[in-house]
């Protein structure tokens, strides 16, 4: 086989396998949501609701808390 | 010791807002005075024979496109980083004097860097690379502007209160790994002055690379820098103020990250369609014919969210030209990205390539797009920064009218240039002789520059109608509240 038809075959097989990928994560994302694992849609809302004293989509942890709504100088 | 409310610090996104109305006014400016040039040759001795040298289209051509891309471009995306980043992660600058010092070190060495571009670019030291222009000493400090850069995104992000990353976190994460990488390896050069003993300037660089080989890396830079610099950001910037501005969260969640995978990947194979027909491997030039095509996809993905995130509330295109701005910018980038691809096909290609149609391209992107979606930001961030309202809701309309009349006159005048050109430098007769000699061409494209000379300074009148609405926000409009600023932004009449 020259090197030009296993190229061929390696970019075939390679876009193959990226397609495979790409729908795999597709996939992932939706099963997430219907299994309830993480709801993804809610993210979007972190843009809208973006003042510093308004309670963070997700928290990054509690003791973040704190420090929300005051500043020492 | 005082308790006051925590609030965001906007200091340095104000300083980036100002040098990109500021820049973008010098670089369109440019870019006006090289139109008509191109339309009316004399204009090159505008400042008479003896400063001709610095008037002429070749010494001011670099001066557009860098003062374009690395002034207007790069300040806009800093101006909406130093804001997007803060409010998306919940955490304030004020809160850390080590990420304070470091933004404001950021924009006084950019401000270094682009006085000595400026200079230099004026001066005609310049390494020929398209895009790539500046000389050794200047891309060291562009590096270490990029790496403060860096150290600011990562070490808000470390700060942050909101868990998950904003999709515009993301975007604006992979403008900083993208251009970086890219930069960093089509900027390899060597000193000729050290390494030579001694020999010419000490500025002076060559390529570490040489030809075909420093084409491709030119090109894989040139293109990217398209994805990373224009494209990426303006995205990471459109997912954020479109949905804050209209009060509707992204459409979908799920298709924006789709979308980013998909731009991630396929981008960076694309940059070969400028070399279609040239001395590169052929494979090379159909991988970036093929990815190209392929670009349609994420590039709509994320357009398509964009428009239908308005979906119920298209009434507010009408009643906003805050939104009518971001409308349009991303309907010039689903236009945009359906062009390029197009002009990437090999046999589009044999005819577009090296004519205006390319430029045409370039330029409903960049005004239609970038300019456009850079300008709504701005807007969009004027009343949160300055706690006034936007001063005139009215000199908003007319220049967005101005100036879409200015990028339609612009590509539509740049097509048809285009083709004509393409066509004629092909025609042959049934001996194979050429029909036509280049300055038939030139002739025939007078009244096309023309226009789109015309077309360019329509949109220039518009960045002085934008810089005098931003200057009298800043200044002179009425004072707003908190309250009045959730989500359509105040305007004055």
């Amino acid at each position: 086989m020259d090197i030009g038809t296993i190229q061929a075959y390696a970019y075939f097989f390679f876009v193959a396998f990226l397609v495979v990928v790409l729908y795999s994560y597709i996939y992932h994302l939706y099963s997430s949501q219907w299994k309830g694992k993480r709801d993804y849609e809610k993210y979007g809302n972190i843009a809208l609701h973006d003042e510093i004293t308004d309670q963070p989509i997700e928290k990054i942890s509690k003791n973040d808390d704190l420090k929300v709504g005051g500043i020492n100088e | 010791m005082e308790n006051r409310p925590l609030e965001y610090d906007y200091t340095v996104a104000k300083w980036f807002m100002l040098t990109t109305v500021v820049l973008g006014i010098v670089g369109m400016l440019v870019g006006v005075i090289l139109a008509w040039q191109m339309a009316f040759p004399a204009v090159n001795l505008m400042a008479g024979e003896g400063l001709a040298e610095y008037t002429n289209f070749s010494r001011l051509r670099p001066l557009h496109t860098d003062s374009v891309i690395f002034g207007f471009t790069l300040s806009g995306i800093w101006a909406t980083w130093y804001y997007v980043g803060q409010r998306v992660l919940k955490v304030s600058m004020a809160e850390s004097k080590f990420l304070m010092v470091l933004a404001k070190l950021h924009f006084f060495i950019y401000l270094l860097v682009v006085v000595a571009v400026v200079g230099s670019l004026l001066l005609g030291i310049s390494t020929g690379k398209e895009y790539a222009d500046f000389e050794w000493p200047i891309d060291i400090a562009v590096v270490v502007v990029w790496v403060i850069w860096g150290m600011s995104i990562f070490g808000l992000i470390g700060i942050r209160r909101e868990k998950s990353l904003y999709i515009s976190i993301w975007y604006y994460i992979a403008t900083f790994l993208g251009i970086a990488m890219l930069y960093l390896f089509n900027n390899m050069e060597i000193p000729t002055y050290f390494a030579s003993g001694g020999i010419g300037a000490w500025y002076h660089s060559v390529s570490m690379y040489s030809g075909t080989n420093d084409a491709l890396v030119q090109w894989w830079y040139g293109h990217n820098a398209v994805a990373f610099g224009f494209t990426v950001p303006i995205v990471a910037m459109i997912y954020y103020f479109l949905p804050k501005e209209s009060g509707q969260a992204v459409y979908s969640y799920k298709l924006s990250l789709l979308a980013f995978w998909g731009l991630m990947f396929v981008y960076l194979w694309a940059g070969g369609h400028h070399l279609i027909y040239s001395t590169v491997p052929d494979w090379m030039q159909t991988m970036g014919s093929v990815f190209s095509v392929v670009l349609i996809l994420p590039s709509w993905g994320s357009a398509i969210n964009m428009l239908l995130t308005m979906k119920g509330e298209w009434q507010q295109v009408a009643s906003s030209p805050l939104i009518k701005f971001m409308i349009l910018a991303s309907t010039f980038y689903m236009f945009s990205t359906l062009e390029g691809p197009i002009q990437a096909i090999k046999s589009v290609n044999a005819l577009a390539h090296f004519t205006d149609w390319i430029v045409g391209h370039v330029h409903d992107g960049v005004l239609g797009w970038v300019a456009f979606m850079i300008m709504a930001a701005l807007f969009h961030m004027a009343p949160r920064v300055y706690k006034r309202e936007i001063y005139s809701k009215s000199l908003m309309n007319t220049q967005f009218w101005i100036q879409t009349l200015g990028v339609v006159l612009y590509f539509t005048s740049m097509w048809i240039a285009g083709i004509t050109q393409g066509m004629m430098w092909r025609a042959h007769d049934e001996f194979g002789n050429l029909a036509y000699s280049f300055i038939d061409t030139v002739t025939v494209l007078h009244p096309y520059y023309t226009i789109r000379a015309v077309g360019g300074t329509l949109y220039l009148v518009g960045m002085f109608l934008f810089a005098y609405n931003m200057y009298k926000t800043m200044t002179s409009s009425r004072r707003v509240e908190e309250s009045e600023l959730q989500n359509a932004s105040p305007m004055g009449a």
